[in-house]
């Protein structure tokens, strides 16, 4: 095992970007932030996808590269690998993870308990605030996924699911 | 209960959660990359990296102090000697020495050798008047602000730069006196 650093140095300054992007520099330009949140995940997926697979062969096709990614890859970002991927097979795959790291400490309550909430306002609304910021923490690990999977020979589109959290799926769209 | 012995910062560090510290550098590098990008004064993104060091220094400190069990320091001089050896240990798996103390103990250097924000960096000449490690600073800044310390930090030798090794001046501005809002039987 080479260096390391407290966890809490990553979580810090990811969740430290994700806010100086929506809050202060586009904070009336949700996606702009959200593209360049992206951006800054694709960097990082692809110079780590170069350095863990330094030595290792050519993926011989894209189920060989998808399952690099759920377990090797997701190894050394989450010390765990994806729990369940699923194919169409006409270059569809679902990754997902039953407890996504970055979103285990996501607090998603749809009960607005906070006093100064006034009564009058619309519940859906807060939990469409609450979603919105969730989802501008996904489009870090999103970029990532495209990062990596791009260095390896593979353009994609890449969404993610957190319909049930903290499970999360990342959906990966091979572009043909 | 009794009070917890303080840890040494090796103690700490051997018992958070740690990640390989590759993700962290590119992607701190990742986003002072895209910083400059959107920015295009250095100067700003200077500011912004120092911003964002700060709001995570102010929420770092309630780590620290729950982790490390370090008691109130004495002095300013202890302060500096927790960040250096327990506080950069714990976080980021290295030791700083602290030096050059000034005449009435209120400011002092920093120095870090090893740096894990740095690996694979260097700096085209594009970015003359970065401070790419100023997120460091501004998170001294905050974690101290909130345990009543104002300070002003400052680098002063940058590798990136042709320097030596890493230096950061730590000047104690004031302490803010504690004040407590409440009574004791609230």
């Amino acid at each position: 095992m080479g260096r390391e650093v407290a966890e809490s140095c990553v979580d810090s300054v990811v969740i430290e970007m994700v806010s100086a992007y929506c809050s202060r520099l586009y904070s009336t330009h949700p996606e702009i932030a959200a593209r360049r949140i992206e951006a800054i995940g694709f960097q990082v997926g692809h110079q780590l996808s170069e350095r863990y697979t330094m030595e290792r062969p050519r993926f011989s096709d894209h189920l060989e590269a998808i399952k690099f990614i759920c377990k090797d890859f997701w190894s050394e970002l989450f010390k765990k690998q994806v729990d369940n991927l699923k194919t169409n097979h006409r270059g569809t795959f679902v990754l997902q993870d039953n407890r996504f790291r970055w979103l285990t400490r996501v607090s998603y309550d749809p009960t607005p308990a906070n006093s100064d909430v006034s009564p009058a306002s619309d519940p859906s609304q807060v939990v469409d605030k609450a979603a919105q910021a969730t989802s501008m923490h996904l489009y870090f690990p999103c970029g990532i996924i495209r990062g990596a999977l791009t260095n390896l020979g593979i353009p994609c589109a890449v969404s993610a699911d957190i319909s049930n959290l903290p499970a999360c799926s990342f959906v990966v769209r091979i572009k043909v | 209960m009794a009070p917890v012995a303080p840890r040494t910062g090796d103690a700490v560090f051997a018992n958070v959660e740690r990640v390989n510290a590759e993700l962290f550098t590119l992607t701190y590098g990742a986003i002072v990359r895209q910083l400059l990008t959107d920015l295009e004064e250095v100067e700003e993104v200077n500011k912004q990296l120092d911003q964002m060091g700060y709001n995570i220094g102010i929420r770092l400190i309630d780590e620290f102090l729950a982790k490390s069990n370090v008691t109130r320091c004495v002095d300013f001089k202890e302060t500096a000697e927790v960040i250096a050896k327990v506080g950069f240990k714990m976080f980021l798996g290295v030791t700083a020495s602290v030096t050059n103390w000034d005449a009435d103990g209120t400011s002092c250097s920093l120095v870090l050798e090893d740096n894990p924000l740095v690996d694979f960096v260097e700096l085209p000449d594009t970015c003359q008047g970065l401070y790419y490690c100023n997120i460091l600073s501004g998170v001294i800044r905050g974690a101290l602000e909130m345990v009543s310390m104002k300070t002003e930090v400052t680098w002063i030798r940058d590798m990136l730069r042709g320097d030596d090794a890493y230096e950061l001046r730590v000047k104690l501005l004031k302490q803010v006196p504690e004040e407590y809002p409440y009574k004791d039987d609230e």
